[in-house]
């Protein structure tokens, strides 16, 4: 009979992508409460890597091991993974929400005739039924979600929804290699690479202005340029903003665009998408202006403004002159 | 080269939103609706594509009737034909389920590929287009930003998490789903808008059999709006421009940051 939960951890170029760790704090709460053993997946590793995760409180780690596995495509992963859930058997298969598991999770779960719960924000167990919780609507709603069907249960984890910090460490797993075949691999991946430098570095500015698409038009966007210029900003924006060519894309900021921390962060028209926060989350100050009560931005704004951005910004544009003044 | 789009149909990004009675869905009494972001720019790459290579371009389309007004508009910024899989509850069936409805409507057309937004954005599963590329047995990539077809194979950029990019080269017939900001987007034109009436929409239902794939393996019990963690200081109480004032007495006083 199924049990257990397998928790799978991305390791690029060398190193765990953080959220990783998130995923195995997810996978032992999951564990405690359904009193079910986690243990933990890697693909191709060599042992060091192994034995990071292999520190954590862990029944088990599984080295899958291919020589297709050196680097990721989804043909050659999904082939690994299915034999892994197929041998273990678990009932919850966690992984974490990274652009690299959006790629390949769902061809693994197609194969077990299902999709995946994704983009988790949290999983409450009640007697022996999980409960996942995701957002909906951009952020805007939550959704709680159950499983009707037969396990294994395929679940992503957003990333920041559990804090690596919280996943327990442990006496040191024993580690199982597991020989697993691949077939046919049809993409052929090329280097990865990064664009050249960015003109604009946001990152080491102390007031940031950033417009999102209630800004409605490009003719606007001098309002805002006008309220950072009275702050002494700069000014930034939301994915849709730099996608319509409105503002260069070093502009942009988010999981796609850059990650800044300045003193004071003014969003305005900005509905708050994860892949926003997570590029201005730990900002000093953050101010919110938006129309929508229950935009999820308001959810890390210390200041929020309700209303119409073009009632706001020149009153405040003009206020800021003064108290400077 | 024949190219299938998937586009579905969302509602109005800058609509407030009411939790329906049942609390599984929201009141789309009320709602305007609009093309899913990153299908308006899938449209677009395979308008390109075609411009460049030759072939077609197939928008298919599942939903109530209300959706024949994405496909509508899809035609009329260029598409050649359209399908639509008609059916009240097919936007509540789940990521599987689609992707098998899906699957069956568009695998008689043998298409040399299929391309989809990355996500949605309503119920963002963020996974319909993999599973349907892994049910017609194609290869994939996720997030693409840019394609090159004038090769043997096909050459695609994908973006990576923190300012990665990489390359992947793949055969067709082939799936890729693609990030927004990939090109500008035309809009129609009249001429377009005149030429789409004569078009072919060609409506289909799923069968009992993909239907009956449907099987629930995440069911909504209950949406919510999400519980605020963080003590907002909310100013101006409705009047914008007092709420104004006051912030920057606030950011002066408290925040201390002018
Ligand atoms: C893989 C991936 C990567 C992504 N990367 C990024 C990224 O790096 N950065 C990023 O920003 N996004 C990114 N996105 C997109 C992200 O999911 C959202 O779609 C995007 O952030 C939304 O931008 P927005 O808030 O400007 O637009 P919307 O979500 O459309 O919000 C506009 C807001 O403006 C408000 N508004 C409208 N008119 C007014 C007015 N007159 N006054 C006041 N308020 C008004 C509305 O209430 C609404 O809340 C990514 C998405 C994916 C799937
Ligand atoms: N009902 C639908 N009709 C047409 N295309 C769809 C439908 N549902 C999903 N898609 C496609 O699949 C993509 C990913 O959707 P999702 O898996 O829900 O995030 C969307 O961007 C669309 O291109």
């Amino acid at each position: 009979m199924s049990n257990g939960i397998l928790v799978f951890a991305e390791h690029r170029a060398g190193a765990f992508n953080k959220t990783s760790f998130e995923a195995i704090a997810a996978a032992q709460q999951l564990g405690t409460s359904l009193q079910q053993p986690v243990t933990a997946v890697v693909l191709f590793t060599d042992d060091s890597l192994a034995r990071e995760v292999a520190a954590y409180n862990v029944a088990k780690v599984i080295s899958a091991e291919n020589p297709s596995l050196a680097e990721y495509t989804p043909d050659a992963y999904t082939d690994a993974m299915e034999q892994v859930v197929r041998a273990t058997d678990p009932q919850y298969v966690i992984m974490p929400h990274t652009y690299l598991v959006r790629d390949y999770a769902p061809k693994l779960s197609a194969r077990f005739g299902k999709g995946v719960i994704s983009d988790c924000i949290r999983a409450n167990a009640s007697g022996d039924r999980v409960t996942f919780s995701r957002r909906i609507f951009l952020g805007k709603i939550d959704a709680d979600v159950v499983s009707d069907g037969e396990p294994p249960v395929f679940a992503t984890f957003q990333s920041g929804a559990y804090r690596a910090e919280q996943a327990e460490k442990g006496s040191g797993a024993q580690i199982e290699s597991m020989p697993v075949e691949v077939g046919e691999v049809r993409m052929q991946p090329e280097p990865a690479f990064q664009e050249v430098k960015q003109a604009v570095d946001l990152t080491k500015t102390d007031v940031i202005v950033a417009i999102g698409r209630g800004i409605k038009s490009q003719e606007n966007i001098a309002l805002a340029q006008g309220l950072a210029d009275a702050l002494g900003g700069d000014l930034a924006a939301s994915r849709p903003i730099c996608d319509a060519g409105w503002l260069p894309i070093d502009r942009q900021i988010g999981s796609s665009g850059q990650t800044v921390a300045p003193k004071l962060y003014v969003a305005l028209g900005i509905s708050g998408a994860i892949q926003h926060l997570v590029g201005m989350k730990n900002a000093g100050t953050i101010v919110a202006v938006n129309k929508d009560p229950e935009a999820p931005i308001f959810d890390i704004a210390d200041y929020g403004i309700v209303g119409d951005l073009f009632e706001v910004v020149p009153v405040l544009t003009e206020e800021i002159k003064r108290l400077k003044g | 080269m024949k190219i299938i789009v998937l586009m579905k149909q969302v509602g109005n990004k800058d609509a407030i939103l009411r939790i329906n009675r049942d609390e599984t869905w929201i009141e789309e009494g009320d709602l305007s609706f609009e093309v899913n972001e990153s299908d308006g720019y899938a449209l677009e790459e395979a308008l390109r594509l075609r411009e460049k290579h030759g072939g077609e371009v197939v928008v298919c389309s599942m939903g109530p009737q209300r959706v024949k007004s994405v496909i509508k508009d899809a035609l009329a910024r260029g598409a050649d034909r359209a399908i639509h899989i008609a059916g009240d509850d097919l936007a509540h069936v789940g990521p599987f389920a689609s992707a098998t409805i899906l699957a069956e409507a568009i695998h008689g057309e043998q298409p040399d590929l299929v391309l989809t937004g990355l996500q949605s954005d309503d119920y963002g599963f963020a996974q319909t287009g993999v599973i349907l590329a892994e049910l017609l047995k194609f290869p994939h990539a996720t997030i693409v930003i840019e394609v090159d077809a004038s090769g043997e194979r096909l050459r695609v950029k994908r973006e990576l998490e923190s300012g990665w990019y990489q390359w992947y080269s793949m055969p067709t017939p082939a799936l890729l789903t693609i990030q927004s900001g990939i090109s500008q987007i035309r809009y129609a034109t009249l001429k377009g808008i005149m030429a789409a009436k004569k078009k072919e929409i060609r409506e289909v239902t799923p069968s009992a059999e993909a239907l009956s794939g449907a099987a629930q393996h995440q069911r909504v019990t209950k949406i919510y709006f999400p519980l605020k963690t963080k003590q907002t200081q909310f100013l101006g109480n409705g009047d914008a421009k007092a709420g104004a004032a006051q912030l920057a007495e606030k950011l002066r006083t408290e925040a201390r940051v002018i």
